[in-house]
């Protein structure tokens, strides 16, 4: 029997044509010319595995990754740190300011796929995919991360939360590029912890994936990611969460009205039920771990 | 379109097919087959090699995006007709067996101690955490790259 024709790659021609803008302006030029047919490559981890799936048939591929405004760098501007659309997620995890004032982020970008994945996979691709299960938008959720936009009709910027509209969906219009991340820097001494149940240690996708930040001044937020269409933020506005003379009882029914949010499906990864299970359990523990860590600082 | 990039210490002028993936580029066009083909999905590692120092999965990269960089395939570690030391490693602790995963075994290996000469067993494994074998020689090829980081 023959072979299932799978080729996606007849030598000669082309299945679309590539791209590489040098400067913002021409990469938006591009983007306005084609619209819809055109796809943006970043770290090109997704992108590449769905040109050649064919569920995505682009007229024309943009790499990003030599355009001048948005070339890797993360830069301290003193007010802010900003994370630039062609950062991997390797450049994250070795950068020192990052360690120095978002440790969680570190520990997040440290999760996803392999070595191989996240010395090409972008910051910035992690939340434009917008999977529900990004494991790196629980901390930039609890760090107020921002999301800076162009396009050919100008800038803007939104704050995550609302870039997120649903699973693979963005509030990104056709014309508009993510140029870059923006996290502001802390005003006051805080812990935050990433936490993340996968079915294996190393490159699966994750069950649940959370991020609590407790602050001194004795509020406490959890982002929480896979549990719902998309990744959403929390807080405890009774502050019973950080109150070290507290029950435990008291602050488990606190994060159970933070979970309530919650609304996991059952899939491959782990039923519904086991789910809301875990998000209690994780969170506990990420809250514990906080309040140590701002203890020991 | 036409690329320029240095393949293993060389330098090339080569035509790419823009579509084309790094890995259909070097196993097709430079006959460079050590670099093996598998899920295509950046799972399992089989095609791994170096751009410009980093391992990556060259499955999920475009021919084109290489342009001006410099590539290090499996071909290319060996000096001499003479194996790495680390190749040796694989060899001497019994670490091939089918043989289809080690090349993208070792080139995750040897990019793991480039950064790291002296890791530990869990770095070792974390290391290769992008790298399946399907006979499941893992306990072997850590030794392996284990054995190599003590003799440099």
């Amino acid at each position: 029997m023959p072979r299932e024709q799978v080729s996606w790659l007849p030598p000669d021609s082309p299945l679309f044509s590539y791209a590489r803008p040098s400067t913002l302006a021409e990469a938006l030029a591009l983007l306005e010319r084609h619209g819809d047919g055109a796809n943006l490559l970043a770290g090109g981890t997704d992108l590449v595995v769905e040109l050649r799936n064919r569920s995505r048939r682009p007229e024309v591929v943009i790499d990003l990754k030599r355009v001048a405004e948005i070339q890797p760098a993360i830069t301290n501007t003193g007010r802010s740190l900003t994370i630039t659309a062609a950062t991997s997620m390797t450049d994250v995890q070795e950068n020192e300011h990052v360690g120095a004032h978002f440790p969680a982020l570190v520990d997040a970008a440290a999760t996803v796929g392999s070595i191989q994945i996240r010395n090409r996979a972008t910051l910035a691709g992690n939340i434009c995919h917008a999977s529900p299960a990004a494991d790196t938008a629980p901390a930039l959720l609890v760090y107020d991360a921002t999301v800076n936009l162009a396009s050919a009709r100008g800038t803007r910027t939104l704050e995550l939360e609302g870039f997120f509209v649903g699973p693979r969906h963005t509030a990104l219009q056709v014309g508009e590029i993510v140029t870059s991340i923006e996290l502001p820097l802390p005003r006051e001494r805080r812990a935050a912890q990433f936490a993340r149940i996968t079915r294996r240690r190393g490159v699966d996708l994750a069950t649940i994936n959370l991020c609590c930040m407790v602050e001194a001044g004795g509020r406490t937020r959890f982002a929480y990611g896979a549990v719902g269409p998309r990744p959403f933020v929390v807080a405890d506005e009774t502050g019973v969460l950080a109150d070290p003379s507290a029950s435990d009882g008291a602050k488990d029914e606190a994060l159970r009205g933070l979970i309530a949010r919650a609304n996991p499906i059952s899939d491959v990864r782990g039923s519904r039920e086991y789910r809301a299970a875990m998000l209690l359990v994780m969170s506990r523990r990420a809250l514990r771990a906080c309040i140590e860590k701002l203890r020991a600082a | 379109m036409r690329i320029h990039v240095t393949v293993n210490g060389t330098e090339r002028e080569v035509d790419v097919v823009e579509s084309s993936t790094l890995l259909d580029f070097v196993r097709d066009d430079l006959h460079l087959t050590g670099t093996k083909e598998c899920c295509d999905l950046g799972e399992c590692g089989a095609c791994t090699l170096l751009v410009d120092g980093r391992a990556i999965n060259s499955c999920l990269m475009l021919a084109a995006e290489v342009d001006g960089g410099e590539i290090t395939t499996i071909e290319g570690l060996s000096k001499n007709g003479k194996l790495s030391p680390l190749q040796d490693a694989f060899l001497a602790k019994g670490a091939v067996q089918c043989g289809f995963c080690i090349p993208g075994q070792v080139m995750a290996a040897h990019h793991l101690l480039q950064r790291n000469p002296h890791p530990t067993l869990d770095e070792v494994k974390e290391g290769l955490s992008g790298n399946l074998c399907r006979c499941g020689g893992y306990v072997q090829i850590c030794e392996a790259v284990l054995a190599a980081s003590e003799a440099s």
